[in-house]
């Protein structure tokens, strides 16, 4: 097929500035395991293309699943008329831009195919750790899941430009909720947050098996623990609550097109400024923040992205400093500043715009042990299971599953309904302590959304465990 | 493409093995989509996809495929016969599914929407002419939206609309917004005229000194587009049987003695007949006209998927399988809108509500963050904008303990996303009138 794209889209190509075509196929499959029952699998196979031209300075696309000539010659005129309709009213000058015409290929690293097992062989595993679930009737649901997502892309431009990449994911999941009375409590693996690009094999590597034990008795314990105290005090947080901690107060807020003011009708504006990017101290020195599309089995890996911008690791952060947004070529020519290339759509029927990749916390020095016998007075939070936040991206307000004391070094009592609050502006200065490698973690996020039209995409967060004093935390009503 | 779909759902059907039954449902939409910043335009184009679910089923065993349609017939045919073959390959290997429930019973139905709509480069001229010169920021959508059933039994069901919906804001600086919408099947210019036009005064309040709260319980008046901000963060698990029964629905305790209650003037209902979403669901069931989830402060009924209709012996109510309203409907309460801001008398009256998620689920505890045009009142008077401002709260206390109104007039929302496909889900809403509110950030 991508043979046929390509011939397609070289004999159609038409006179114009720039003409660019992405071809995305998709292959997914969702298995799941509800209360030891298999829920019926789900197969989507998706398959489309989007056509991009400037000329004369508009731009405009067209998506179409119709893949023919026909269908090909009828998405470039549609984008062709988009480009005349808007050229009076444009806010954007693409005479002046001048975008790549990349040549090259990326490859997930896959061990263990996703194929090397039946469909038969992967039920067997989810009903192996589902019957693990339920140790107890104050486990009244649970379920297993494996969410595999198979992509191939091809990326063309009317100067020679050509990508090709192939992605794998795999996403497995683990939900048990237990219950007495008015109390309801969840263990998850992580949230939604083990995606990692690769294959079957990602389930040895992130300990898959004999969670489902561990999370049943984690939330029968949650049922029987307090709520978390309403206090201000020393607040740890697991690498699977730093991934939301990253995301909605240093991504979303150094998103270039936010700051530009593209996504202030929806997804919102941010607290950061053009002029803050050089100086402004966004968090303690020990904050270091990076870009980084080279981790190979994170969620965002790529060599290019969707405006054929080659992908390379960039400090974003440096000892707390803030140095460089989240934007994409477009974005960058339009703030004049440097970014990275985070241009990227969630699908063929959605434009690229300014997105994380995967935003990562680099591991300072710190063993999780001296971080917990540092501290007098509080919390380890895990998990995340609530998220809030205004729409510069500053009062932000996060609930955990699991909350545990430190008291005088030593982690001490559970505590159900963990909930913390603060102001990303000054919340990061207040880092004190960041986990060496051994705590560190690669996360991610696979729905986040922004957007006109919407698009939720995967992002990747890897971390450290962190400390952050002193903060705001409460517990449930 | 109702002709279109029909086609391949015989198509399907001619396919089929003596034992096998099909469910299969069509999603398709041609739009026009124009992001706009500062006034003018930041990113036009078209997206046309067709996808084509279908639910292969023999005895009990069943697998769910899902494909994009290329609206070529022999390439689509081509594409169904090598899924039937790969969903037939799986049957054998595949447990029995105990909760596998299905109409039998042949309904089907037909609601064919009429395209009124306007040429895009005229519709993008009005917008142009009307905003120009202003921070004006948002997206139109519009074209036809298409869904279809179909199953071996014969069913077929079609629901077509054609529609546009201008979601904007109009900034003055910062984060300081009015919001507003224009959403139809037939434009007219001066509709969107009298919107700006009223946008351009509450803009004017904007300007002033914007006042800054300490943390507290104020008096708010929630206007019904942030009312519904409250409502679809309880859409998530709280009307769904499944949620209901596995205890994660944020209305755990209005089942538990005593039981919590929401204000008698509270009657929430799923009002398919009023609403925009089709009123077939992809096991070929029919909804009801209405469902009642609230009677007068009361937990009334639940929705109820075929899937969980099955799973705990209750009849299926015709929910989608996410068992969550999409034509919501809370009823008029007698309090005239005209009064509120006298009613209001000093406090907080919010356009907008932001980013909603719970502090406390199971308690029906509910945090998130004030947006765009929200302004701090005294006396009766609009005095100045309000700084963000995040509340936390339970839903027994805005809907119930301090819930002094609802308006009499209600104001009908239709839901702006576009998350895969253009969103037909809606409500209609009052304001309400609530005595404290706690703020906490």
């Amino acid at each position: 097929m991508l043979d046929l794209i390509k011939q397609r889209f070289h004999k159609l190509v038409p006179a114009v500035d720039f003409c660019s075509l992405r071809y995305l196929v998709q292959h997914s499959e969702i298995l799941t395991v509800r209360q030891n029952i298999a829920q019926p699998p789900i197969h989507h196979y998706d398959e489309g293309v989007m056509i991009t031209i400037i000329n004369k300075g508009g731009l405009g696309y067209a998506a179409t699943s119709d893949l023919s000539e026909t269908g090909l010659r009828q998405a470039m005129i549609k984008a062709t008329q988009w480009t005349q309709l808007n050229q009076p009213n444009q806010l954007i000058d693409f005479s002046k831009l001048t975008l790549p015409h990349q040549r090259g290929e990326y490859t997930s690293i896959v061990k263990k195919p996703w194929n090397s097992l039946s469909s038969q062989a992967k039920f067997d595993l989810l009903y192996q750790e589902s019957a693990q679930c339920h140790p107890d009737d104050k486990i009244i649901d649970w379920q297993t899941s494996l969410r595999s997502i198979q992509t191939e892309q091809l990326y063309l431009t009317n100067q020679g430009g050509e990508i090709q990449q192939t992605h794998h994911y795999l996403l497995p999941y683990i939900k048990v909720i237990a219950n007495q009375g008015v109390n309801t409590q969840y263990r998850t693996l992580g949230g939604h947050g083990y995606g990692r690009q690769g294959g079957l094999e990602i389930l040895d590597d992130i300990g898959f098996f004999g969670k489902g034990q561990q999370l049943a008795e984690e939330a029968l314990q949650l049922l029987a623990a307090p709520n978390c105290p309403t206090t201000i005090m020393d607040l740890v947080l697991a690498p699977d609550q730093m991934i939301l901690q990253i995301h909605e107060s240093i991504g979303h807020p150094l998103e270039l097109d936010r700051i530009l003011g593209d996504e202030r009708n929806y997804a919102g504006t941010s607290f950061v400024t053009v002029d803050m990017f050089g100086h402004y101290q966004y968090g303690s020195e020990l904050l270091n923040v990076t870009y980084d599309p080279t981790l190979p089995e994170q969620l965002a890996s790529y060599g290019f992205d969707d405006d054929g911008l080659p992908a390379k690791k960039v400090y974003l952060i440096r000892q707390g400093i803030l140095i460089t947004p989240l934007g994409g070529h477009l974005s960058q020519a339009r703030a004049g500043l440097p970014g990275v290339a985070n241009a990227r759509a969630t699908n063929w029927n959605r434009p690229p715009i300014d997105r994380m990749a995967n935003l990562n916390i680099e591991p300072g020095e710190t063993r999780f042990e001296e971080m917990i016998q540092s501290i007098e007075r509080g919390i380890f939070m895990q998990s995340n299971s609530s998220w809030s936040i205004d729409d510069s991206r500053n009062k932000f307000q996060f609930g955990c599953e699991w909350g545990q004391l430190i008291e005088k070094g030593e982690l001490t009592q559970v505590v159900k309904n963990p909930n913390y609050r603060g102001i990303s502006a000054t919340f990061w200065r207040n880092l004190t302590q960041v986990g060496n490698a051994d705590t560190f973690e690669v996360l991610g996020v696979p729905n986040c959304g922004k957007g006109e039209p919407n698009q939720g995409i995967m992002v990747g967060h890897a971390s450290p465990v962190c400390t952050f004093s002193p903060v705001d935390v409460f517990g449930g009503a | 493409m109702q002709d279109y779909f029909y086609t391949l759902a015989d198509f399907i059907s001619s396919k089929l093995l003596k034992d096998e039954i099909y469910l299969c449902e069509f999603s398709g939409e041609q739009s026009d989509f124009i992001r706009f910043n500062h006034g003018q335009v930041r990113q036009p184009g078209s997206v046309e996809q067709y996808y084509l679910e279908l639910d292969l089923i023999r005895g009990n065993r069943h697998a769910i495929g899902k494909l994009t349609l290329s609206s070529q017939l022999s390439l689509d045919q081509d594409r169904i016969v090598i899924l039937l073959a790969n969903l037939r390959d799986q049957l054998p290997h595949i447990p029995a599914d105990p909760y596998l429930l299905y109409a039998t019973e042949v309904q089907s139905t037909q609601s064919v929407g009429r395209n009124d709509l306007p040429e895009t480069p005229m519709v993008l001229a009005d917008i142009i002419n009307t905003v120009q010169h202003t921070d004006f920021v948002g997206f139109y959508a519009s074209g036809g939206t298409f869904t279809g059933f179909a199953n071996s039994f014969g069913q077929r069901n079609w629901h077509s609309r054609y529609s546009f919906n201008l979601d904007w804001s109009l900034y003055y600086e910062k984060d300081k917004a009015v919001k507003s919408a224009y959403a139809g099947f037939n434009w007219e210019q001066v509709q969107l005229q009298n919107k700006f036009s009223n946008a351009l005064t509450q803009l004017e309040v904007l300007k002033y000194q914007p006042r800054v709260i300490q943390p507290g319980q104020y008096r708010v008046y929630l206007a019904p587009t942030a009312l519904y901000e409250i409502l679809q963060l309880l859409c998530w698990d709280g009307f769904g049987l499944k949620a209901q029964r596995t205890k994660e629905t944020p209305l755990l305790r209005m089942f538990a003695e005593p039981k919590k209650t929401f204000q008698a003037s509270v009657t929430l209902r799923e009002n398919t007949t009023e609403g925009l979403s089709p009123i077939f669901q992809n096991q070929g069931f029919i909804k009801p006209n209405q469902v009642t989830l609230i009677q007068q402060g009361t937990y009334h009924s639940a929705l109820v998927s075929p899937r969980s209709a099955k799973e705990y012996g209750i009849t299926t109510n015709g929910a989608n399988d996410g068992e969550s309203p999409t034509s919501l409907d809370l009823a008029a309460g007698d309090f005239p809108q005209l009064n509120i801001v006298e009613a209001l008398n000093t406090g907080i009256y919010i356009n907008n509500l932001w980013y909603l998620n719970y502090s406390d689920r199971a308690a029906g505890r509910m945090t998130g963050m004030t947006r765009f045009a929200t302004f701090w009142v005294e006396q009766g008077e609009i005095i100045a904008p309000l700084n963000v401002m995040r509340f936390d709260e339970t839903v027994y206390h805005l809907l119930g303990s301090q819930l002094i109104a609802l308006t009499a007039e209600r104001e009908f929302i239709i839901k702006t996303d576009t998350y895969e496909k253009r969103s037909d889900h809606s409500a209609r809403l009052p304001g309400a009138l609530i005595a404290a509110v706690s703020f906490t950030l």
